[in-house]
């Protein structure tokens, strides 16, 4: 039996504020070796990379911008940035996100965690915003070592991907640009490595989920033939779609919307990680996970997420098919090529010119025209026509072969005249360097639907 | 609210026909429990029987399915979350492997921020006898340090309701000393402390009152003396100055039952009796009587560890 006396000792329940909260949180991730360690590389190992690649003999110009490294430092910077997208960022976020919560299940110490902080609540804000932090952390550092490792090299005008030169103060802001909108991807792939963390609990799967998701996504997008909305509908192609920033005038459009998509992945996958993590029982122990839940509570909204996005992009773009065709790419080719005209002249000592006077024209077929004009593939043969300046009523003509990615991007490689497009040694402001029209990298709008030659 | 109980005393724990299933398993069924502040309680029960359930609701950390509970006066609601001054674990301390012993703390503290009633790391750290250690990795600790830094950890929110489970485990008698000081010392100053032990010496030198559960009920809950009541005949090791007297007085006394010596000592000089407490007490004044010192007479079970066996196998069985 019991009587009720004296409310005003009444205890109440002050749940310990957010701000503090995510200050625990920051430092059990900062006091974790590998993330100190990450944190480090992130400063220091590509400013190193750039240095040692810039110098060695045989670039790596599979990569974009991979082979102007010789010629400017900005392009260093950018290699790093689009190594990073590839294959950087979905292993970092990997590390950090995918762990927040599955290492509190591996050390046994959710119960602790929530009788020292009392609302679940802040306890999934807080580490998420520290996963954030801890993420923030390593990304300047990454752009700033990037930077620094450039300007080590030197600081010179940059070749966009439309063969314009872009002046070093350009390439910089434009970099800065571009590091701002890979923002969006990481959020969305930190957002899938807490989903996962909250679904497969000390399971590695989870720590493993987001590094093999964004794999996944890289290699689907680089070797699966998919509609062009359905390609833009994927976190990962964000993280490339800043490669429109250097061309003139950029391609906003493929740029904006994998901006746009990411962040609806990030959001959904962030909502549906905050409501499991609200629902779930810490009366027990072991959270291993389940391939039900996981399919249930991750995989199928996100699919769902990828329908929908795929489908608001093809409704607002009109975009269809593969978003690349005979006459983007004449329109590319012919522009690039008359860019890089004029650098070549300027290095052979020949007569200046303007693109106006080169009047560039291109025509592009696939497969022998024995196929669709249409879609990706290394079988595009292109020829180019340009005006002659110094020969009246003269046209110059140069044959290329394509190789297109299905992301938009293209190496072209000369296939002669050899004094046009061949490989021969020009001499520049920074050394010898092969001729410009020899080999070059380009970029279609795979969202543009003017088709003009 | 606070409330208190018949006798006047003001409650830290108040549950009435708390009940809780995980699916098919009813882990707390219809239980009842009362613990007066200033106490310490031991609650025991086999594996299985529903303590680390009782005490996960206690903490917050689960909502009961039925029932009514009310820690420190406070009704527990549908949402996780404890009231201010209760602190402990469940199933080991919570601790981060990478950080020291006092950056563990020192995180922990940090969440309170400095204008909270919590106490100093320094002076934790010392109650549970772990300031030699104080800047190491947590990473190399044993079991039981890390049992006292979980105290510790407990210790900093200067708890009115300490939940403990298992607090003893891994434990030297070293730690065991500074566990069960500060424990009694902190149940002196008024705080209540519930622990569950699987070790019976360790909860009768610590607690005043026991609950034991069996297969998620209360079979029994009260004072320890009320308990040894309760457990019927026990049997006692004798050791005498004289053996042999000492057997045929115990032959000769109404209640005693001499058993022999199995599970006493190898010495011949030690026998074995059981009785109810009034026999032995018979027992001793006659013993002193026909001038026989008597050195040791202890349980050769303690009447907690008898009270649970018989308790537990009663309520499993039936």
């Amino acid at each position: 039996m019991t009587a009720t006396i004296a409310p005003s000792d009444a205890p109440d329940t002050h749940r310990v504020p957010l701000a503090r909260g995510y200050r625990f949180e920051l430092v059990k991730q900062l006091a974790q070796w590998r993330i100190r360690l990450l944190i480090l590389a992130c400063w220091i190992g590509p400013a190193l990379a750039v240095i040692v690649v810039s110098g060695q003999a045989t670039l790596p110009s599979d990569t974009l911008f991979g082979r102007w490294m010789h010629a400017t430092g900005w392009a260093g910077a950018l290699v790093v940035l689009g190594f990073a997208g590839s294959w950087f960022f979905p292993l970092l976020t990997s590390v950090v996100a995918g762990d927040v919560f599955s290492a509190e299940d591996r050390l046994g110490t959710w119960r602790h965690l929530l009788v020292a902080v009392r609302s679940p609540r802040r306890i999934f804000v807080a580490k998420a915003l520290a996963s954030f932090t801890v993420l923030l952390m390593c990304l300047p550092g990454l752009a700033v070592s990037g930077i620094a490792g450039g300007l080590v090299v030197g600081s010179r005008p940059l070749t966009g991907l439309d063969g314009h030169l872009l002046s070093p103060a350009d390439a910089a802001g434009k970099l800065l640009l571009a590091w701002l909108c890979v923002l969006a991807p990481i959020l969305a792939f930190a957002a899938i490595g807490l989903l996962a963390s909250v679904i497969f609990g000390r399971s590695p799967i989870g720590l493993l989920l987001p590094a093999f998701g964004g794999l996944g996504m890289q290699l689907a997008s680089q070797v699966l033939s998919m509609p062009v909305a359905v390609r833009l509908a994927l976190p990962s192609f964000a993280f490339l779609s800043w490669n429109g920033l250097f061309t003139s005038p950029p391609m906003l459009g493929p740029m904006l919307t994998g901006i746009a998509v990411s962040l609806a992945w990030a959001v959904t996958a962030t909502a549906l990680a905050y409501v499991l993590f609200m629902r779930r029982d810490f009366t027990s122990m072991a959270n291993d996970g389940s391939m039900r839940r996981a399919i249930t509570f991750g995989i199928l909204p996100l699919l769902g997420v990828w329908v929908l996005s795929a489908g608001v992009v093809a409704a607002a773009t009109g975009a269809t098919g593969s978003g690349i065709d005979a006459s983007k790419l004449q329109r590319s080719l012919a522009t690039s090529f008359a860019h890089l005209y004029r650098v070549q002249s300027h290095d052979l000592n020949h007569l200046n010119v303007t693109e106006a006077q080169l009047r560039t024209t291109a025509s592009c077929t696939k497969g022998q025209g024995l196929v669709a004009q249409n879609g990706p593939g290394n079988d595009w043969r292109c020829y180019v026509y340009w005006h002659l300046p110094d020969v009246k009523d003269a046209t110059g003509q140069a044959i290329y072969q394509l190789d297109v990615n299905p992301n938009g991007r293209y190496v072209a490689d000369g296939d002669g005249p050899n004094e046009v497009n061949g490989y021969f040694v020009v001499h520049t402001p920074y050394g010898d360097a092969p001729n410009p029209l020899w080999q070059f990298d380009g970029l279609v709008d795979l969202l543009s639907t003017t088709s003009k030659g | 609210m606070q409330t208190e109980d018949i006798t006047g005393s003001t409650c830290a724990v108040r549950a009435r026909g708390i009940t809780k299933c995980f699916g098919d398993v009813v882990a707390l069924d219809g239980v009842d429990l009362d613990v007066a502040a200033g106490q310490i309680h031991g609650v025991v029960g086999p594996n299985g029987a529903g303590k680390t359930t009782l005490f996960g609701l206690l903490l917050g950390l689960a909502v009961a399915d039925r029932g009514t509970l009310e820690v420190l006066g406070t009704p527990a609601g549908r949402s996780l979350a404890a009231p201010d001054g209760v602190a402990g674990f469940v199933d080991g301390p919570g601790l981060y492997p990478a950080l020291t012993a006092r950056g563990n703390l020192a995180a922990l503290a940090g969440l309170h921020g400095p204008g909270a009633r919590t106490a100093g790391i320094d002076d934790v750290l010392e109650q549970v006898g772990l300031t030699d250690v104080a800047d190491d990795k947590v990473r190399g600790f044993s079991l039981g340090m890390r049992q006292r830094l979980g105290l510790a950890a407990a210790l900093l929110t200067k708890p009115r309701l300490l939940v403990l489970d298992e607090p003893a485990n891994g434990l030297d008698p070293a730690g065991k000393k500074h566990v069960h000081s500060t424990l009694t010392q902190l149940a002196a100053d008024g705080a209540t402390v519930i622990l569950s032990s699987h070790r019976m010496d360790d909860l009768e030198a610590l607690c005043s009152e026991v609950t034991i559960l069996a297969t998620g009920r209360v079979v029994f809950s009260g004072p320890l003396g009320k308990l040894a009541e309760a457990s019927g005949e026990l049997d006692y090791r004798l050791l005498t100055s004289d053996p042999e007297a000492a057997r045929r007085v115990a032959a000769n006394t109404d209640g005693i039952r001499v058993v022999g010596d199995a599970g006493a000592r190898p010495d011949r000089e030690v026998f074995v009796v059981r009785a109810l407490l009034p026999a032995l007490d018979e027992l001793v004044s006659r013993l002193v009587g026909a001038g026989i010192a008597v050195r040791e007479l202890t349980p050769v079970v303690s009447p907690l560890e008898s009270a649970f066996l018989a308790l537990t196998e009663q309520q499993e069985s039936s």
